[in-house]
């Protein structure tokens, strides 16, 4: 077996959170054929029932299965955070890197501005660009991606700094490869493994800014089931029905444990100082 | 002497460091200031200096791998510091360099062939099967098995990856070489061996090299001609033989001493090494090297001595040894 997949299976940690998260996206892919119900259909003769056999997880107020809509809400999750952090390691990563090899005045100016873009809470920013833009998927992911660009900026910037001082980088301004070449051909291979460690860890925030988003109503639109708004429409009967926001929250704390857990799993494995 | 391939003159980098705060300090530091030589086609050309002197620095700065300051540059009668990007680039394809450090030299991710067949292909000298006959062939040049083309750097050892690091160097078929301290890090007995490897290559491919050095035997057997930088400047230059044998500069004799001959029959009491090489960011007046030398007078401590070639051999100072 590859010596990095073992490192990584040796750690129970690290597998408990790739049997999470592999559970979790199956759960969403899956959930037109697994889940009982349709996540939008009222029973309302049901409606506000406890887990029972019929409804593994209770119905809410309207009378919809809280299974489906978790199952279902996952996909929300999923689409939301990898399409966010995906846009947010090409912009942030791009910037960083070409940032750190430009160096001098153009670095210490570009990192300011993503100092400036650091130095909101991502919440806040992404309530900001949501308010502003109006609550859309796309819009949720604009925003949640926006927070996410000047971390990753500079999470590139740091190994690219290393890295430029390499003697195969001058080795190859002296064999004649573009500026283009060195950066993306030579450097970039060599800082991915670091990049992409922390874009897993950033996945879970974004999981958690989506929830945060949906929860003040500034997400994905109901009816369509998103955990962050079942957690807020379950809250005001959390005494008399604590199923409807209880399950949800547990949905989110598995996601983002599960992608904490993977994401530090991979940082110790690509730790060379851990290589044995 | 042949044709100069390469002719370098008053060339100066000067790099400023701000330090401080809240009241930044600006200090300038003359890493090198005003170095003149010329290097023949086919000749080995040696810079030798305590580590800081700006050695290295003169050789990226030829190749203009950092940009000089002043002064000028050229290669085969072509300007080199006036190159647009695309002359440049093809003026590099006839100079390479080989790196001090092999194992930050090669980059970590890609195998040796890929390493050694990317300058053929992105200069459009072969692609494809070509390219890696010719890597195959360059592995062989440099005495490495051709098969090891599809391993990673990490695989070989200090002395192959320096090995490694001349293939790639000569891939694109250059007239120079800078070579800079090209041994120094590796083992003894396989210094000798990428030495004659790189004398070998000199001879079968009439090619130049600059080769920089901080130590006088390897310099002594692998180049013609010698300068010898102290702070920034050239103080002496010649023949090998006759930089080493019969020294002129203080600076030279010191090094010289420094660097004793292993034979019984030269037993003789090493002298003292005095003092450090001072800061170039502020070197002391008058010649650089008065406040170490044995003969400094009161002109040494207030002006730079003129730079005088007597038959070839040229040296810096107020006070220099006999010539022959």
């Amino acid at each position: 077996m590859n010596p990095f997949l073992k490192r990584m299976a040796s750690n129970p940690t690290t597998s408990v959170g790739v049997v999470l998260c592999i559970a979790i996206v199956l759960a969403a892919v899956l959930a037109p054929y697994i889940s009982p119900f349709d996540p939008l259909d009222q029973h309302i003769i049901d409606k506000l029932k406890p887990p029972s056999s019929t409804y593994w997880l209770g119905t809410d107020t309207y009378g919809r299965d809280v299974l489906s809509r978790v199952l279902w809400g996952a996909r929300i999750s999923l689409v939301v955070s990898v399409a966010s952090i995906s846009g947010a390691l090409l912009v942030g990563g791009a910037i960083g890197m070409v940032s750190c090899y430009i160096g001098g005045r153009a670095d210490l100016y570009i990192m300011q501005v993503m100092d400036v873009l650091l130095s909101f809470p991502s919440l806040i920013l992404g309530l900001i660009v949501v308010a502003l833009l109006g609550p859309e998927m796309i819009n949720l992911i604009f925003a949640i991606g926006l927070t996410a660009v000047a971390p990753f900026a500079r999470i590139a910037r740091a190994p690219v700094l290393s890295m430029k001082e390499r003697a195969f980088v001058e080795a190859g301004r002296a064999l004649g490869f573009s500026h283009i070449r060195v950066l993306f051909v030579h450097i970039l291979p060599n800082i991915l493994s670091e990049v992409l460690v922390m874009a897993t860890l950033w996945m879970a925030t974004a999981v958690r800014t989506e929830a945060s988003l949906s929860f003040i109503g500034l997400g994905v639109k109901p009816p369509i089931a998103t955990w962050g708004g079942m957690m807020r429409d379950g809250f005001d009967a959390i005494l008399d029905a604590p199923w409807l926001s209880v399950f949800p929250g547990i949905a989110i704390l598995l996601l983002v444990l599960g992608l904490n857990m993977v994401g530090d799993g991979l940082r110790d494995a690509t730790d060379p100082k851990l290589a044995g | 002497m042949s044709e100069a391939i390469l002719t370098v003159a008053g060339l100066t980098k000067h790099f400023t460091v701000v330090k401080g705060f809240p009241r930044p300090v600006k200090t300038v530091v003359k890493a090198v200031d005003g170095v003149d030589f010329t290097v023949a086609a086919g000749e080995a050309f040696g810079l030798v200096g305590e580590s800081g002197c700006g050695k290295s620095t003169v050789a990226r700065a030829a190749m203009r791998l950092i940009e000089p300051d002043g002064g000028s540059v050229h290669f085969a009668g072509q300007d080199v510091r006036a190159a647009r990007p695309r002359a440049l680039i093809a003026l590099r394809r006839r100079m390479q360099i080989v790196f001090q450090d092999p194992y930050s030299s090669l980059n970590p991710r890609r195998t040796i062939g890929r390493t050694l067949m990317e300058p053929l292909e992105v200069h459009g000298m072969a692609r494809g099967a070509e390219a890696r006959s010719q890597a195959a062939a360059l592995m062989e040049e440099v005495g490495l098995p051709p098969a090891a083309l599809d391993r990673y750097p990490h695989e070989f050892s200090g002395g192959q990856r320096q090995r490694i690091g001349i293939a790639r160097a000569l891939a694109l078929q250059p007239e120079l070489i800078v070579a800079d301290e090209p041994v120094s890090a590796l083992d003894v007995s396989v210094q000798a061996q990428v030495l004659l490897l790189l004398k070998e290559l000199q001879r079968r491919r009439g090619l130049a090299f600059v080769f920089v050095s901080h130590d006088l035997s390897v310099i002594r057997w692998f180049c013609a001609r010698v300068a010898v930088m102290y702070l920034g400047r050239i103080v002496e230059q010649g023949p090998v033989a006759e930089v080493f044998s019969r020294p002129r500069h203080p600076y030279t004799v010191m090094l010289r001493d420094a660097s004793p001959i292993p034979d019984p029959s030269r037993r003789g009491v090493l002298p003292r090494v005095v003092g450090e090489i001072p800061s170039a960011a502020a070197p002391p007046p008058g010649c650089h090297f008065h406040p170490r030398c044995n003969r400094a007078t009161d002109i040494c401590r207030t002006e730079y001595p003129r730079f005088r070639t007597e038959a070839g051999h040229g040296v810096a100072c107020h006070h220099p040894h006999d010539a022959a």
